[in-house]
């Protein structure tokens, strides 16, 4: 599904170059969950970046579904995003000016799909936000946001997920809810998750745990697994 | 994505933003205004003298000329009136119109008309119907200004030189006048029959002649112009038909019209730059948003469109209301002009007038909102990561081949707009050139402050200062983009304030306190002296006297006839220019003396002094705009016809006269020796103060030599200040609503990095700056800001003034400093306090709240 080939991304920084990242190869299987760890400026942020197409890396190559996203130009990369990832951020990265029922109709629109606001209320009811949908972003808690968020990563059925630090700016109840619903999908539409964190108790609920240190690959193994609780069916 | 999804989220995403764009599209609105306000106006003027045409002329065909017509011609119209021609004429002269019972005096304009005058329009009057009746007997019509300073009424006995009228009624409404004529002459109608009568037609006297034909159907206007064209020519007789009754402004007017033309030109500059950096503002609002839909595989074609959509839309709406703005301030117009106006103007909408402006508008609003816009498509997805600072987020890679082409459009978009607005492409491409070299300017002393900024800071000033400076230079500055908008906005808004004050100094200049009060004229060789002595007689000054001889340009330099309307002058390589017909014609009222006039002034040559014998050509000096026109210079020869005498003389000098004095002013001056034994006229200047003085005087006068026409000057200087105080107004107006609407757009200019500076502020505030530290930190760079901007501009802005009332509006120039240091201080004033209100704002929330929106 994804595959990382010797990657390198350096940053002119004055002088000397900055190698961010290293040399980082590592391939992801499809429908698989896979945490990307490591402390605040190991190039975890960097490296999703680049796996998802939103930055060139300076050496080495990219392949999502076996194309190579450095050889594509920028907005041929991001029909790919529309076609085959979605994101969800720390931050959740919602419209402010739209509704949570148009920001999740955005991706499907962007691709000319028709029907895109029943497909969008559908995804909306299943993250439990049915009633909500006319609601700005503002007007919505942040576990509520997220929950939007995730419906619109799943709006045009995405093959792979990127989730950057996804429960950073909650509480560890709603946290544990936007886990609980990643896993879900996962499991259920058989998506691939990619999910970058420095959480590590968030880190084990993914199959497997590679760990980023200076910019280098440290350790790359199946996860601890976690205590297993009840995945609540996707809130119905 | 299709069509209807891009735009339905055009419009979702710009909820929020509309507000905001609208606002600074409207800046648009008041150029529309302008631009549909005149041309509309125009279209309303011309359409109604086309539709007027036949009635403001009177008849099918009109001939004019200066002086009475030739024997051939009068003989040519009798047979005209035998073949079924309807044929009438009208005489017009100036003379003294007296009310015997009041004893009241008044300069006025005799028209005598023979009966059937006009044969189109209807000329009504109070009573109703007495038109019909002035044919009858000994009757005159009126203006009821006329009654009013004669302090006369209708039945009162009209003295007109040695003959009598009853007044029988006044004009309320004669097709074809302007009402502002009525200032210096109010019109009297009598019937021709008794012009004789009144013996007023004496030698050298003014009067006009006119010949009204009504042509029969079996005889078309083309087929008598043809045939009669040439020989009137020669009599020096105008044919005038219908279709082709021009209207011609006054001055006046045309100053207002010109104004507005550039008050259109400016406030859509203006309110371009007011797009460009309200749009500005907006983009760096909507970095995030373009980011998440990058995202999400918008593409940067997509992102663009969308916001695209929403300017363009946004645009027609401030169009639009300017559109409507235009409309209104065209039905204001005719009311403020109606007294110059020879027709009564319908006003009707002009579409033409209203889609142009709309879409001038439009276009202007969408090249200025998208030299901004475009930067969204550098916007990498990136951004949702790891978001970097505006100017950073908007960067794009290398040269920008796009931006380039929108910068070029805009160029060309500015030109094209001063050629299809000015009186012709040199003016057109003179204003775009202005304003081009206006940006550069303002370009470079951006550019030389920030770098100043770099190397002037020294480690020992006070750190706020130091800050606030940095500010200038450091990398994502607003120093170019600030003082180039505001100092582009200063630099219009200060130009128009010293066009305005300019014109209005030369309107108000006209009434200059001349030195004399009343003058005489139409005075008969034999009554200089004793008028002259009779003024004296009762105590007041006689200011001038000068002699006027009639006469007719027969030669330059040897060239007669055919040859002289070539007017190829030998010494002109290449200049083989025609000579202006109009003064080849016309009657010269010239004058001999041989000191030059205190309202003069020697431009080339040396103003003749006298004392020159026989075999030397008697010397003459020329206005200079008559020199240009016949294409002589110094040391040319002119030959006169002097009441048939031949006058062979050689130009000395020329001269620039003051014509906007009232005061007896010649367009040429003769040595004393050449005229002196002319049959000639005299024109008197009387200084005559006191209560009611001039009125007593002029009924002497007008007493013992019943020919003699007066004019009281203050009366006059009075009536045209209260007309042009109309122009004045209308000028204020215009100029203070484009202040008005100005000073918003130089708001959004100053506040487009305002987020930037309030982060950046934030920061400060977490690192332990005191509001009073932070508010210093802002009041040293928009201090700084604002004087550049605001100087430069005020500074250009005096060049460029200079340059319209020179180029444009042919008047003289003077800098009003004191107001343009004004509003230099104003639009400084303006950028403090955006500053501290940015620094205000910095305090009003925690600093965590802050950052974390930040």
């Amino acid at each position: 599904m994804l595959e990382a080939r010797q990657l390198t991304k350096e940053y002119q920084s004055g002088a000397h170059r900055l190698a961010v990242l290293r040399d980082v190869s590592f391939t992801v299987p499809d429908g698989a969950f896979v945490a990307i760890v490591g402390p605040s400026g190991s190039g975890k942020t960097t490296l999703l970046g680049l796996l998802a197409g939103l930055d060139v890396p300076s050496s080495g190559t990219v392949l999502l579904d076996g194309e190579d996203l450095s050889r594509l130009s920028e907005d041929k990369r991001a029909r790919l995003r529309g076609a085959k990832v979605g994101f969800v951020f720390q931050s959740f990265q919602l419209i402010p000016t739209l509704t949570a029922l148009e920001n999740v109709q955005v991706p499907l629109e962007l691709r000319g799909d028709d029907g895109a606001p029943a497909r969008a209320r559908d995804l909306l009811s299943r993250v439990g936000l049915g009633d909500r949908v006319h609601h700005f972003p503002n007007q919505l808690s942040g576990g509520e946001q997220q929950r939007v968020a995730i419906a619109r990563a799943f709006s045009n059925a995405p093959r792979l997920l990127f989730a950057d630090e996804p429960t950073g700016n909650l509480d560890s109840e709603t946290g544990e809810r936007i886990v609980e619903l990643l896993e879900t999908l996962n499991r259920e539409a058989r998506t691939t998750i990619v999910l970058v964190t420095h959480d590590l108790a968030l880190a084990r609920r993914a199959q497997r745990v590679i760990r980023l240190a200076d910019g280098l690959v440290v350790s790359d193994a199946p996860s601890q697994p976690a205590p297993l609780r009840d995945a609540a069916p996707l809130a119905r | 994505m299709r069509i209807d999804q891009l735009l339905a989220l055009a419009w979702r995403e710009s909820r929020t933003a509309r507000r905001h764009l609208l606002l600074y599209m409207s800046s648009i609105s008041l150029g529309v205004g302008a631009l549909v306000a005149i041309d509309s106006f125009a279209s309303n003027t011309q359409r109604s003298v086309r539709e007027q045409a036949k009635s403001l002329l009177g008849g099918d065909v009109a001939l004019t000329s200066r002086q009475p017509f030739p024997k051939p011609v009068e003989a040519a119209i009798d047979s005209l009136r035998r073949q079924g021609v309807g044929v009438t004429d009208v005489t017009t002269f100036s003379s003294m119109a007296l009310v015997l019972r009041t004893g009241g005096t008044r300069l006025a304009q005799i028209r005598a008309v023979t009966p059937g005058y006009p044969f189109y329009g209807t000329i009504l009057t109070a009573p109703a119907k007495q038109w019909a009746r002035l044919q009858s007997g000994r009757f005159a019509l009126v203006d009821p200004a006329l009654l009013i300073a004669l302090n006369a009424r209708v039945g009162d006995t009209l003295s007109l030189g040695f003959a009598r009228f009853i007044i029988i009624g006044t004009l309320t409404s004669v097709p074809g006048d302007v009402a502002v004529a009525s200032a210096i002459g109010p019109r009297v109608y009598i019937p021709a029959q008794y012009l004789d009568e009144t013996s007023l037609l004496l030698f050298g006297s003014r009067s006009d002649r006119q010949t009204l034909l009504k042509l029969p159907p079996t005889l078309t206007v083309s087929q008598f112009s043809a045939a009669w064209k040439g020989r009137l020519e020669k009599s020096q007789i105008r044919l005038r038909t219908a279709a082709e009754t021009e209207f011609n402004l006054t001055q006046a007017i045309d100053q207002l019209r010109d104004f507005l033309s550039v008050i259109g030109l400016v406030a859509l500059l203006l309110g371009g730059i007011g797009v460009a950096s309200g749009v500005n503002a907006f983009v760096m609002r909507k970095i995030d948003t373009v980011a998440i839909l990058r995202c999400l595989g918008a593409t940067g074609r997509q992102v663009l469109a969308i916001y695209l959509l929403q300017a363009v839309a946004m645009g027609l709406l401030g169009a639009a209301f300017g559109g409507l703005l235009g409309v209104g301030l065209q039905l204001l117009l005719p009311r403020v002009l109606s007294d110059f106006l020879p027709v009564d103007v319908q006003v009707t909408l002009e579409p033409a007038a209203l889609l142009t402006g709309v879409l001038v508008g439009v276009w202007v609003a969408l090249v200025f909102a998208l030299r901004p816009l475009i930067a969204l498509r550098n916007v990498s997805p990136l951004q949702t990561l790891r978001r970097e600072s505006d100017a950073e987020a908007l960067r794009g890679a290398g040269v920008d081949l796009v931006r380039a082409v929108v910068s070029i459009a805009i160029v060309a978009s500015v030109a094209a707009l001063g050629v299809a607005r000015a009186e012709n492409v040199r003016q057109g491409l003179g204003f775009a050139a202005a304003i081009v070299v206006a940006v550069g300017v303002l370009y470079v002393a951006a550019a030389a402050m920030s770098g100043a900024a770099r190397r002037a800071v020294r480690p020992r000033w006070p750190f706020v200062l130091r800050q606030g400076i940095a500010s200038l230079h450091r990398p994502g500055n607003q120093t170019r983009a600030v003082v180039l908008a505001l100092g582009f906005g200063v630099f219009l808004m200060s130009t128009i304030y010293q066009v305005q004050h300019n014109l209005l100094a030369t309107v108000e200049g006209k009434l200059d306190q001349s030195r004399a009060n009343v003058l005489f004229f139409d005075v008969q060789e034999d009554q200089g002296a004793p008028l002259d002595s009779l003024i004296r007689a009762q105590g007041y000054t006689v200011a001038q006297r000068a002699p006027i001889v009639p006469m007719k340009i027969v030669a330059v330099n040897g060239q007669r006839g055919e040859q002289l309307t070539r007017g190829n002058r030998a010494r002109q390589p290449g200049g083989t220019r025609r000579r202006a017909g109009w003064v080849l014609r016309r009657e010269f009222r010239s004058t001999y003396r041989d000191v030059i006039a205190p309202s003069e002034k020697v431009t080339e040559g040396r103003f003749h002094t006298g004392g020159t014998l026989a075999p030397v050509l008697p010397a003459v000096s020329l206005d200079v705009a008559v020199a240009h026109d016949l294409q002589v210079g110094v040391g040319d020869t002119i030959t006169w016809d002097v009441q048939g005498v031949e006058v062979p003389t050689r130009v000395t000098s020329l001269r620039e006269v003051n014509w906007t004095r009232f005061e007896p002013n010649f367009f040429v001056v003769f040595e004393r020796r050449a005229l002196e034994r002319a049959p000639k006229q005299y024109v008197i200047l009387a200084d005559v103060r006191g209560e009611n003085a001039v009125a007593r005087l002029q009924r002497d006068v007008v007493s013992r030599f019943p020919n003699v026409a007066s004019l009281d000057l203050s009366l006059i200087q009075e009536t045209v200040g209260r007309v042009l105080d109309k122009v004045s107004a209308a000028i204020r107006f215009m100029a203070g609503l484009s202040l008005a609407l100005g000073i918003p757009v130089l708001f959004s200019a100053v506040s487009a990095t305002r987020r930037e500076r309030l982060r950046e502020g934030v920061l400060l505030k977490v690192l332990g700056a005191t509001r009073r530290q932070v508010g210093r930190i802002m009041l040293a760079e928009y201090l700084l800001l604002g004087s550049l901007g605001s100087l430069v501009g005020v500074i250009l802005s005096v060049g460029g003034a200079w340059a319209l009332m020179r180029f444009v509006f042919k008047q003289p120039f003077s800098p009003a400093l004191f107001p343009a240091l004004v509003v230099a201080l104003l639009m400084i004033g303006i950028s403090v306090s955006i500053g501290l209100l940015t620094g205000r704002d910095v305090f009003r929330e925690t600093p965590m709240a802050a950052l974390r929106e930040a």
